[in-house]
């Protein structure tokens, strides 16, 4: 069976940042594997250990500075990537799950997946729907922010947990081909060994053009445009006790004596 | 012209967000000129709709398949009603049954989705608030399209209050059961244990800023110092460092503490809807921009392995 695992690289900001138009300064910006994809990997890698010709492809819409991140999920046991850029996409406003949906369609219609893993969200964007919109666009069952997962590899069919508010968990079965949106937890993503970076080198990453997945520029025309970002004014009136760790720790052990909290 | 909210229910009742949609959809709906109905599906749908007669709602519309929410179900009935009444915007809550039907609908209907809205403004063009980067900036996005679909924050929108005089009626739909590829086969509740941190008084709560296992009993140590209960955010649990009955937020426990100390914990919107209640928080972190100062009432920005340690020496622990 094939398992496309959807990776992003997502953006972290610096402590201190500038804005500088509609995103923060790149030079605020760091780098790095989707917390939620970094478990979807591990998930489909666990699959491939655990049956026999299971192949984990991953699929990065992103830039050729994502490739270190890809290399990343090669290291920890996919067997290869692509990676969907060009142009017309860099030139692109914004990449809602609408539109990402689109481009992923296309990779799943070229690669025929019997499952897809997505994580739940994206870190920095945080939309939360662009599995779901891939289920719904290419007719697969899905299933939202999944924190168990066994998969019957001779039927094609998972049975899940889905992680609702609360401390409920939501049993499910679901009929495959299907699109599950991995949570953070539902195992333990492995640190890539030295031995799997150096094998992730050899791995086939393949750069795939809107051309050459079939669609048009004008898949990226989207009625949702991005007008602005900004630092959100501070709603805090709290109390910043400052100084030295000493003093500071001093003003908190003396709030909680003094509110009776703590005794001692 | 019309706003369609979809309300949520679960294990027989109706959940909160729906009452908020309320709010929210009466809100888009009047900077829309337009009316507010609400989507009941599922379950006793005609004890739901009475609940959610409030002020505000102009219609409300049934659809009984289903006991518990399925997500096959609901994206079919609301495309149903959506077809049927053509309304202008769909709205839904972002919660986690939320993330698993919105964006189905969307799809379904063809309209742009925006999700986790914390405002909105929709008298012109329809402008969305939303946040990035965990919480750290604010977006706007704006819709230019006849119809759209928008989810929206929990608890970001009061409850709806007051009794309305909408019409409720079953709304006539076949559902497709061949479409149904899902089954529900049941619920369990997780996170039960020895220590129940919704009683305590004091809670030191310990998030990602620890770094590592082997760091965890500094923190340890502050609770015992204090006399406090040990909880914690989703990474730390999510490691394995501490068991599931420890983690605060949507999907761990909601705690209402005198006193909650986060302690390397940036404020994810999941994180705080669990402790926003407590009576006093503070927030020890080196990031003076982490939503977490947002909510707290007193904060050290600061390094938690400089502050901590002094915190114990102040009642007479030891630092290990
Ligand atoms: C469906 C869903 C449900 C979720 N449910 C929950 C939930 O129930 N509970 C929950 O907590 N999360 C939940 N999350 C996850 C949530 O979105 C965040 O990822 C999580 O809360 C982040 O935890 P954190 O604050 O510990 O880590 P981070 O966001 O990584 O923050 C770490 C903080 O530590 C600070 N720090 C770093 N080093 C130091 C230092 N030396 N001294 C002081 N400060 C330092 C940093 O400045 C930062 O602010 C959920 C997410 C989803 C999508
Ligand atoms: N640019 C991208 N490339 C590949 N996968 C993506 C991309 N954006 C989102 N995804 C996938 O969709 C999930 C949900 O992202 P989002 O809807 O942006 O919150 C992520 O966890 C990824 O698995």
């Amino acid at each position: 069976m094939k398992v496309l695992v959807t990776v992003k690289e997502v953006a972290e900001v610096d402590d201190e940042f500038a804005i500088d138009g509609l995103d923060v300064d790149e030079s605020y910006l760091e780098y790095d594997l989707n917390e939620w994809d970094d478990y979807a990997v591990e998930e489909a890698v666990q699959l491939s250990e655990a049956n026999d010709d299971v192949e984990v492809v991953t699929v990065t819409v992103g830039p050729e500075r994502a490739d270190e991140t890809i290399r990343m999920a090669l290291a920890k046991g996919a067997d290869r990537a692509l990676r969907v850029w060009d142009d017309a996409i860099a030139g692109a406003e914004f990449l809602d799950p609408g539109t990402k949906a689109q481009l992923l369609e296309a990779v799943v219609e070229e690669e025929e997946p019997d499952l897809v893993l997505t994580g739940v969200q994206s870190g920095d964007d945080a939309f939360g729907a662009t599995g779901v919109a891939l289920a719904e666009r290419v007719g697969f069952e899905w299933a939202a922010v999944v924190n168990d997962l066994e998969h019957d590899v001779e039927a094609n069919d998972s049975s899940v947990r889905r992680e609702l508010e609360g401390g409920v968990e939501e049993l499910t079965d679901v009929e495959g081909p299907a699109v599950l949106t991995i949570q953070t937890g539902i195992n333990e993503p492995r640190y890539a060994s030295l031995r799997g970076i150096r094998q992730a080198q050899r791995k086939p990453l393949d750069v795939q053009t809107l051309d050459d997945l079939g669609l048009e520029e004008s898949v990226l025309e989207t009625q949702v445009e991005l007008t602005s970002m900004y630092e959100p004014e501070s709603e805090s009136d709290a109390v910043i006790w400052e100084g030295a760790a000493d003093e500071t720790a001093g003003e908190l052990a003396s709030f909680l004596r003094d509110s009776g909290v703590v005794e001692g | 012209m019309t706003v369609l909210a979809v309300t949520e229910q679960r294990r027989g009742e109706l959940r909160d967000p729906s009452f908020e949609l309320i709010t929210a959809g009466r809100q888009l709906a009047d900077d829309l000129d337009s009316e507010l109905h609400l989507a009941v599906i599922g379950g006793d749908v005609d004890g739901y709709a009475d609940q959610l007669n409030r002020e505000g709602v102009d219609a409300i519309h049934t659809v009984a398949d289903g006991e518990e929410f399925n997500h096959d179900i609901y994206t079919q009935a609301v495309t149903a009603m959506a077809d049927a009444h053509e309304p202008d915007a769909v709205l839904m809550a972002n919660t986690v049954n939320g993330l698993d039907f919105a964006p189905a609908v969307a799809g379904q209907l063809d309209v742009p989705l925006v999700t986790d809205a914390v405002d909105f403004d929709a008298s012109g063009t329809p402008e969305i608030t939303r946040e990035q980067y965990g919480g750290k900036v604010e977006t706007t996005v704006d819709i230019e399209a006849d119809q759209f679909a928008l989810t929206i924050r929990p608890a970001e929108w009061a409850k709806a209050e007051g009794t309305g005089d909408a019409d409720i009626a079953a709304f006539d739909f076949d559902l497709d059961e061949s479409a149904v590829r899902s089954t529900v086969t049941g619920f369990e509740e997780v996170g039960s244990g020895d220590v129940d941190i919704s009683e305590a008084d004091i809670l030191v709560s310990v998030g990602r800023g620890i770094e590592e296992e082997d760091n965890l009993p500094l923190v340890e140590e502050l609770a015992d110092a204090l006399g406090a209960t040990l909880s914690s955010s989703r990474p730390i649990v999510d490691n394995g460092w501490l068991p599931k009955n420890r983690q605060v937020g949507q999907s761990g426990k909601v705690v209402t503490p005198d006193v909650y100390i986060a302690i390397g914990i940036s404020g994810a919107v999941q994180h705080v809807a669990g402790m926003k209640g407590s009576d006093t928080i503070v927030a020890i972190n080196t990031d003076p921009n982490a939503p977490i100062m947002d909510i707290a009432d007193y904060a050290i920005v600061d390094d938690l392995f400089d502050v901590v340690p002094e915190l114990i020496e102040e009642f007479g622990g030891e630092a290990s």
